[in-house]
């Protein structure tokens, strides 16, 4: 076990180095480079530049300059924002909690209500009830976002007026039914690719355990049906979905960047639009090697913990 | 004569494959909706009166089914339909080159990653796994923020975060495939390992291949949208089925078709690659065949 932890380390050590080094290479195509933000006034001479260039350590050669970086990156000091002058880390973690906050509630929704869609359609292969889930998780998964989010914003605030249209809280208010009231449209339109992410999973996952052998002598042991289901297939169908919740990481991030775009929910995509805006590269490119990082780590998190519960991944 | 009663006996596999896409009823919907939203976006706006850019400002804000206007007007007073078809063929078309950019990339990266495997497999794909750790998204609006919006950047920018699925796809066909006897006969006879990989070995994974390429045109599409409706695709006054929708939220209270119809163009063409995608898997890989 403590082998596998280690070498699944390795990997993830190895990763972070080219994640870094494709961070680092973006920064540097940034227009005017790491030097963009003084390029852009005009009262900087050319001078001004090469001098700030030097301080700045920009004339050593490319490795020395990327290894410097990643010194920095690693002790925390992730540059400063363009538009304020805060640090990096300090502007994406104040932003970190409104997007945690809704990716977490659109993934209890998918994992509950996915894992019982795939369950059932499992359990009731080719039946209307299976048909029109797959239909319908394949619909799910086509819709953009940012459109079924205006959708719910004109059905549920503009016509029904039952939701809020955006924010996270009402100011001035901000109590915890109030924090619910706002968080009920986002978290759903978050969780619907989610649901029909976790729906085909779980169904696959449930139908490839229930045709296996062990489930047929169970049968053939006379054991009651709600016991092979719970007991057998159940547990064994279930540990894939370790996987996927890894798996799913990345495009739940990205969703939770369109979701809070459309609600203008004030959270790390958010964040990372308006500083591509304001052309605030550091902040962009901090929260783009940010958001790498925790794909990094939810990967990782999610293979030692399959490892630790399927102890045929070890050995493998 | 004889070959009549061979197919009849043993059905050839394209045939088999053909008749197992064909009771793919969804599949089938999605092959005809594709081709239907083709023809409308390449001939539909040479039937309507109204050019996609033509500005009327006495005509904002026209409902649907009101006057000349099908689908109404938009803030401009430009036609809704003629944007919707000349946006359809810019997203479409941004699909199809995209897929094909990140198609061959994927299988270059791929067929020398599968076909050498050891290091230089071993770098191909652990960069491939580095990219994937990117959000999509976030790296397309990293890449589109350091380039000039418009047609080619972002049908390239999408390529350059798409390539990746197709080249685990193809690594692990070309590997598989690599040790199998044609593979070997032609390293016996002495051909190049370039002609081993892309006319051995490629072709022999053409069925996920295709596969990958459908769902690829899906996710292109996609993206395009959410890339243009974020303001860093398409930019107006050219349609694109994204950027349609760039504006769609201020008006939403008073003007909701603006929204709705470019939305459903989306999700229909989205939908029909999908499912052509999935019918494609069923029909050419029978092994596969848990849908």
């Amino acid at each position: 076990m403590a082998r596998y932890v280690l070498n699944r380390l390795a990997q993830a050590v190895i990763m972070l180095v080219i994640v870094s080094a494709i961070g680092f290479a973006l920064l540097h195509l940034a227009p005017g480079g790491p030097l963009s933000q003084f390029a852009a006034s005009a009262q900087m001479t050319q001078e001004d530049l090469d001098r700030v260039s030097r301080q700045l350590g920009l004339d050593r050669p490319l490795p020395i300059q990327y290894l410097d970086w990643f010194g920095r990156m690693l002790k925390g000091d992730w540059g400063k924002s363009y538009r304020d002058g805060e640090a990096v880390l300090s502007v994406i973690s104040s932003h970190l909690g409104a997007t945690l906050e809704l990716m977490t509630t659109a993934t209890i929704i998918a994992v509950l209500l996915g894992c019982w869609i795939g369950i059932l359609g499992a359990l009731r292969r080719y039946s209307l009830f299976d048909s029109l889930a797959t239909v319908g998780a394949m619909i799910a998964l086509s819709i953009p976002t940012f459109w079924f989010g205006l959708v719910t914003i004109y059905v549920f605030s503009v016509t029904l007026g039952w939701l809020p249209a955006g924010n996270r809280e009402t100011v001035g208010d901000g109590s915890f039914l109030d924090l619910l009231h706002h968080l009920i449209a986002p978290a759903m339109v978050l969780g619907l690719v989610e649901t029909a992410m976790w729906g085909r999973f779980m169904r696959s996952s449930m139908l490839e355990v229930i045709n296996q052998d062990y489930i047929r002598t169970a049968r053939a042991k006379g054991m009651p049906e709600w016991r092979i289901l719970t007991v057998h297939a159940l547990r064994n169908a279930l540990l894939p979905m370790i996987t996927v919740a890894g798996l799913q990481f990345p495009t739940l991030l990205g969703g939770a960047l369109v979701t809070e775009t459309v609600f203008t929910w004030p959270g790390m995509g958010r964040l990372f639009l308006d500083s591509i805006g304001y052309r605030d590269y550091p902040v962009v490119m901090g929260i783009l090697m940010f958001s790498a990082i925790m794909v990094l780590i939810g990967s990782l998190l999610a293979d030692i913990l399959y490892a630790v519960v399927d102890p045929r991944i070890r050995v493998g | 004569m004889a070959t009549v009663a061979l197919s009849t006996a043993h059905p050839a596999p394209r045939l088999a494959a053909w008749r197992r896409f064909c009771r793919h009823r969804l599949a089938l919907a999605g092959a005809l909706t594709i081709v239907l939203l083709v023809l409308a976006s390449a001939f539909g706006p040479y039937l309507l009166p109204f050019d996609d850019t033509y500005i009327d400002i006495m005509k904002r804000f026209a409902p649907p089914l009101s006057g000349a206007h099908i689908l109404g007007t938009d803030e401009l007073g430009r036609d809704v339909l003629a944007r919707l078809m000349m946006g359809a063929r810019v997203s479409l078309s941004i699909g199809f080159v995209a897929m094909v950019i990140a198609m061959v990339v994927g299988i270059v990266v791929g067929a020398f990653a599968g076909f050498y495997g050891g290091v230089v497999g071993a770098v191909l794909m652990r960069l491939v796994d580095a990219v994937l750790c990117f959000p999509t998204i976030f790296l397309l609006l990293a890449l589109a923020a350091l380039t000039e919006p418009g047609f080619a950047t972002t049908t390239v920018l999408i390529a350059a975060t798409a390539w990746m699925w197709v080249a685990r796809v193809v690594e692990a066909q070309v590997r598989s495939l690599r040790e199998r006897e044609f593979a070997v006969a032609a390293l016996a006879f002495g051909s190049s390992n370039l002609r081993i990989m892309f006319r051995e070995l490629v072709p022999n994974a053409m069925a996920p291949i295709l596969v990958a390429a459908t769902l690829n045109v899906a996710k292109a599409i996609l993206l395009e949208s959410y890339l243009s409706y974020l303001g860093y695709g398409i930019q107006p006054p050219a349609a694109s089925l994204g950027n349609m929708l760039n504006n769609a939220q201020i008006y939403l209270t008073s003007a909701p078709w603006l929204a709705i119809a470019p939305g459903i163009v989306i999700t229909l063409a989205v939908t029909s690659f999908n499912f052509l995608g999935d019918g494609l898997r069923d029909a050419l890989d029978p092994r596969m065949n848990i849908p």
